[in-house]
């Protein structure tokens, strides 16, 4: 293939993921099927400060829900991470800030005890160490296998996510697609900025639903992070290739509270 | 009496309603209506009312008593501006030092296009956030349905309690079996395997205790009046600190605590 003809499959592609909202572009114009988790800590922070938490977590099943245990040994395997976030310590611009990656490769990122637990734990790991923290939200919602314990994760979370805030913590939220259900509707939507990837899906109830309960078809860009934006509930929409920036800007702001 | 009894009966049409609770329960009830940010919501009830002499915020979902009230109060299923709506209530009461009782049934927050381009998920989130750090005392009972982030977004309590055949669960079974096993009709084996009942609650620690229904009301304000009685102890600041850990640690068994984070370069 010659270069002309790369170029043009580059911006057919291009202009593909742009008409197609769910697949949004990276700065490798890698589709969002292809962008991992490790992929977006490598874009967001500088070369070589991401130090990963580890928490030794036991392994839970709290409604010995069949097949559940398997499911996740498999995964873990498969995406790297212990359950459907990892969380570390890193620099982005040259601020130290906490940063958190939900990895829907993982059951969707459903919350369930052990996901509830690390957005805790960075959270109080931010306030301690006076750090700002940043969380990627990507989720399904709660985590149906755990039950009750799933919907308990939500006020787990924003009593936590709130002592931090209540505590001066700077927290920023950056909602991808798609971030539904139960984390849409805790820690997901508590941010002191919020942002939102362009056409990432971000809605308390998942479409079908909505569908089915008014017996029609939704308008098109519902749930959208442009209609979100519209509806006043994010700060900015902010391009993949945009966010190192823009987080960077936002840091800087809030230098002499961070001090 | 299995699982999906339980959820039937709290379902059932003739079970007390927020109103049954209202005029049993408390008296000189001063209904308010309104966000203040522009809606109402008829699926929320709320205001002041006295109980056992004593000023109190009382909020409930609303489900209604006909068809026509099932209609004006969509079901029991709130908007975000009824999530708004019990947020100034709450907040009220903090700041007049009255403590919060909540009653919860719904089905669910509502998933309709408006509820959505409103922000039912910022509605939730904000009322999770703000109820854990209220410093004035909160008492949650699930008297029917407790389904979802719905329920939850009126239950940050102090304390809570779930009548014997309340349900309160992460979605409905039907939505479980639906989500798990595309298959709504297994909405039985759901119940089972969802610990969703009192019962359940109370073994996870979730809940403090389960009221029995005989003598509803007589038992209802037993309840209230004796976790007043120990909440009363406290000051502000230990209400909302004791609320925080609750809601912190509910799951500790779960996890090992203690042990120390390692940090690893990736």
């Amino acid at each position: 293939m010659n270069v002309v003809d790369e170029r043009k499959e580059k911006f057919n592609r291009y202009k593909e993921l742009r008409e197609n909202p769910e697949e949004v572009l990276s700065p490798a114009i890698k589709p969002v099927a292809e962008y991992t988790i490790f992929d977006r800590v490598k874009d967001i922070t500088d070369v070589g400060t991401f130090k990963e938490f580890h928490f030794d977590y036991p392994e839970t099943n709290p409604l010995d829900f069949e097949g559940y245990v398997e499911k996740k040994e498999e995964l873990r395997a498969e995406c790297g991470c212990h359950d459907g976030i990892i969380a570390g310590k890193c620099k982005i611009g040259g601020y130290p800030v906490v940063l958190a990656v939900m990895n829907k490769k993982f059951m969707m990122a459903s919350m369930g005890i052990e996901l509830g637990e690390t957005v805790c734990k960075s959270a109080e790991y931010a306030m301690e160490h006076k750090l700002p923290l940043i969380i990627f939200t990507a989720s399904g919602g709660a985590r149906m296998q755990e039950g009750i314990l799933s919907l308990m994760q939500m006020a787990k979370t924003s009593a936590v996510i709130e002592k931090f805030k209540n505590n001066g913590g700077l927290y920023i939220t950056v909602l991808t697609h798609p971030t539904t259900g139960g984390v849409s509707a805790s820690f997901a939507t508590l941010g002191d900025i919020t942002l939102a990837e362009p056409g990432a899906l971000i809605g308390f109830a998942g479409p079908r639903v909505i569908e089915q309960t008014i017996g029609q078809t939704l308008p098109e860009g519902f749930q959208r992070a442009e209609f979100l934006e519209e509806h006043g509930f994010v700060d900015q929409v902010v391009k993949r290739e945009d966010m190192k920036q823009t987080l960077t800007r936002i840091l800087m702001l809030h230098q002499e509270v961070l001090v | 009496m299995k699982a999906i009894d339980r959820v039937l009966a709290a379902r059932e049409k003739d079970r007390p309603k927020i109103t049954d609770y209202m005029d049993n329960v408390f008296t000189d009830f001063f209904e308010q209506k309104g966000d203040m940010l522009g809606k109402e919501d008829a699926s929320i009830y709320g205001g002041i009312a006295l109980f056992q002499g004593r000023p109190v915020t009382v909020i409930g979902h609303r489900k209604g008593n006909d068809v026509n009230e099932n209609i004006t109060c969509n079901f029991g299923m709130p908007g975000p501006e009824g999530y708004r709506k019990a947020l100034r209530l709450m907040k009220q009461a903090e700041k007049f030092n009255r403590p919060i009782i909540s009653f919860v049934d719904t089905p669910g927050a509502y998933p309709g296009l408006e509820a959505e381009a409103y922000g039912i998920s910022q509605a939730i989130s904000g009322n999770l956030a703000a109820m854990s750090s209220l410093k004035v005392p909160v008492i949650t009972i699930v008297t029917g349905e407790g389904s979802s982030g719905g329920a939850l977004g009126l239950a940050v309590a102090n304390r809570v309690y779930m009548l014997e055949n309340a349900v309160y669960s992460v979605l409905s079974p039907e939505g479980f079996a639906s989500i798990l096993w595309s298959d709504s009709s297994r909405r039985d084996e759901a119940a089972e395997a969802m610990k969703l009942t009192a019962q359940d609650l109370f073994d996870f620690g979730v809940i403090d205790g389960i009221i029995p229904e005989r003598g509803l009301y007589i038992r209802v304000s037993n309840v209230i009046a004796s976790a007043l009685k120990e909440l009363d102890e406290m000051s502000g600041e230990e209400l909302a600190q004791e609320r925080f850990e609750k809601f912190r640690s509910f799951d500790e068994g779960f996890l090992q605590t203690g042990t120390s984070a390692r940090m690893e370069n990736v």
